[in-house]
């Protein structure tokens, strides 16, 4: 035999393999709205960049008659590419193939471009579509699962990590994502729960759909669990190439430097900021009159939307920003809110990038559903988070800062690095209202005519404490600024703080109120 | 501003906010202190027997009624020495979660 004929035979194979779950199954796949697995990655990875690993990869189940069926690559494709010439690694389940089912050698080649990520420190990117554990192989596919999990808790906080459910992924197959950094969701073809419709039917009587139970808008905008939604596989691929593009490849180093940009000319910073702290405004707005080009990336845009977290550019370098929104509940901080802004925290922290602050709050949100949720110790998550993160922070109050709310939005006891305030800001323990019903209760009530009176302890009030020159007179605010102020002293803020660093107390690791 | 309108109010501390609310927040659960007369089902499930009749009187911690859930017979008691005032369910009957069963009331 010449090589030539191996080399044909080699082709030949590839082929065959290549097709995953033949030509019947991959029909199916496009009549659910969905592409396969190999063009997935295809799609996302830069062009001819994909190199593909443990293709020969057989299935090892001997029960239930599986010793006789062949499933290609064992219902996943794993390799490295690069997306914007940086290396990434990547792994999709493939339906096509018994349903991207998991068993124990579909685990391992999951688990073997894990360990590659980790050791080469490289994103690694998984695109989930599988039916779950595959029963034949019993315990060995929990163990898979297991194996996953251990690598994926191991690899937080050193590479980044990025969940992409593109079909079904139930059961215990829905903790991989849950540790990652950041999950994408699609809708009408992304679905995850633990347990499906019909058990829930069958146990509870309570009837709901897979789209209601478990679909991208109940994740993206209900439990918090996705922190990406797009309507199409190609616009979320998009997001991932963005996302990609704004952080760094491992916790040793940065984001890649872009060319630096001035901000787009628009409506004047001041103009967008109403000077009554009671009427709102979009904080993103703000932010967009800060960062070059005026470009923010926003994640978890529909979870908890009383507070924005994002990335954005200043001066070409990449910066976190955490933001209270005016706009949608008063831009109060609840337990949604603090949890979602508490992570993102932990993620700039972990990976080098600044954090910028912006804040308007009025405060933690009342309620008996918010106390019976566990506001406490799920508000207590957003302190944790400022306090322990050690990359540059910079605080800018644009207008009410009260009460908790004020010392939980990175403040200055917390070690923010710089606070700045606008000379709308209102430092104080609580709004005007309710600080001269408390302070001047008895002369409220004596007088013969209450209303008057409280409004004029309310104006008072508001003289004397809402503003931010008693906290600036106590240096808990570095600088009054004028909001047209506010880019250029940000950004010498983060150039001075380049090189900071902070010693903290040894410990193996904290215990966040998670 | 012209889109003020669609602005809703959000008292926080006495303060009168102009925002906009989120679907949870608007679909939140309000709370109500429990009338302690009232057996609400705990969990969805069916109705297996009902052991009382309306008028009767009962001894704390007697069975009142089976209610079958996730494949157990769970035993609903009376809380405290009374009467039942008024039945709500019937045998085999398939009832969601925070169901009105019966009423009570205590003895005296």
């Amino acid at each position: 035999m010449s090589l030539r004929s191996n080399i044909l035979d080699l082709r030949k194979r590839k082929r065959e393999v290549q097709k995953g779950g033949g030509d019947k199954a991959i029909e199916k796949q496009a009549k659910m709205g969905k592409l396969t697995a190999r063009e997935r990655v295809l799609a996302l990875l830069d062009k001819n960049s994909f190199h593909e690993y443990d293709l020969f990869v057989e299935h090892s189940a001997k029960d239930f008659g599986m010793d006789s069926k062949v499933l290609h690559g064992d219902g996943v494709i794993i390799g490295t590419g690069t997306i914007y010439s940086k290396p990434v690694c990547i792994f999709a389940q493939d339906f096509t193939v018994a349903g991207g089912s998991l068993g124990l050698m579909h685990a391992r080649k999951i688990t073997k471009i894990m360990d590659h990520a980790l050791k080469m420190r490289v994103p690694l990117i998984g695109i989930n579509d599988s039916g779950g554990a595959r029963i034949q192989e019993g315990v060995n596919s929990l163990a898979g699962y297991g194996e996953i999990f251990f690598r994926n808790t191991l690899a937080s906080g050193v590479i980044p990590q990025i969940s992409v459910i593109l079909g079904p992924c139930a059961g215990g197959a829905v903790y991989s994502p849950a540790l990652t950094d950041f999950v994408f969701v699609v809708e009408n073809i992304s679905k995850m729960f633990i347990t499906g419709p019909s058990v829930i039917k069958s146990v509870l009587g309570e009837e709901i759909s897979m789209e209601e139970l478990g679909g991208a808008r109940v994740h993206a905008e209900l439990t918090g669990n996705a922190h990406f939604f797009a309507t199409s596989e190609l616009e979320c691929f998009e997001q991932i190439k963005k996302l990609i593009s704004y952080i760094p490849r491992n916790n040793g180093g940065k984001a890649m430097p872009f060319p630096p940009k001035s901000p787009k000319k628009g409506k004047k910073i001041e103009d967008i900021v109403p000077a009554d702290a009671r009427i709102p405004y979009d904080m993103r707005d703000i932010i967009k009159t800060i960062t070059d080009s005026s470009e923010f990336f926003e994640v978890m845009e529909l979870f908890a939307p009383n507070i924005i977290i994002g990335f954005g550019r200043m001066e070409g370098d990449t910066v976190g920003f955490v933001a209270n929104q005016p706009m949608v509940l008063a831009g109060v901080l609840d337990t949604d809110s603090s949890d979602k802004a508490g992570r993102f925290i932990r993620y700039c922290d972990a990976f080098n990038i600044p954090i910028v602050t912006l804040e308007d709050l009025p405060g933690y949100l009342p309620g008996v559903d918010q106390e019976h949720a566990g506001v406490i110790r799920h508000g207590a998550k957003i302190l944790y988070a400022y306090s322990e993160a050690t990359v540059p922070k910079v605080t800018v109050i644009l207008r009410k800062a009260y009460g908790g709310g004020y010392i939980a939005m990175n403040s200055r006891h917390l070690r923010a690095d710089f606070v700045f305030a606008w000379p709308t800001a209102e430092i104080a323990v609580m709004g005007p209202e309710g600080a001269a019903n408390i302070v001047f209760r008895k002369e409220i009530s004596e007088a013969e005519n209450p209303e008057e009176v409280r409004q004029q302890k309310i104006q008072e009030y508001k003289e004397k404490f809402a503003n931010p020159y008693v906290a600036a007179a106590q240096g808990y605010i570095d600088e009054v600024i004028e909001p047209k102020e506010t880019r250029g002293r940000i950004l010498h803020a983060l150039q001075v703080s380049q090189n900071k660093s902070v010693f903290l107390p040894n410990k193996k690791h904290g215990i966040p109120p998670f | 501003m012209a889109e003020e309108k669609e602005f809703k109010n959000l008292v926080i501390q006495g303060a009168v906010y102009k925002t906009t609310f989120t679907w949870k927040f608007e679909n939140r659960v309000n709370w109500e202190a429990p009338n302690p007369n009232l057996i609400y089902s705990f969990i969805p499930g069916t109705i297996i027997d009902i052991f009382v009749k309306p008028k009767q009187k009962v001894k704390e911690g007697e069975t009142l009624l089976l209610l079958e859930a996730m494949k157990m017979q769970n035993q609903v008691r009376m809380p405290f020495d009374g009467e039942i005032v008024k039945i709500h369910i019937s045998k085999n009957e398939i009832i969601p979660k925070k169901f009105l069963m019966l009423e009570i009331k205590p003895a005296r």
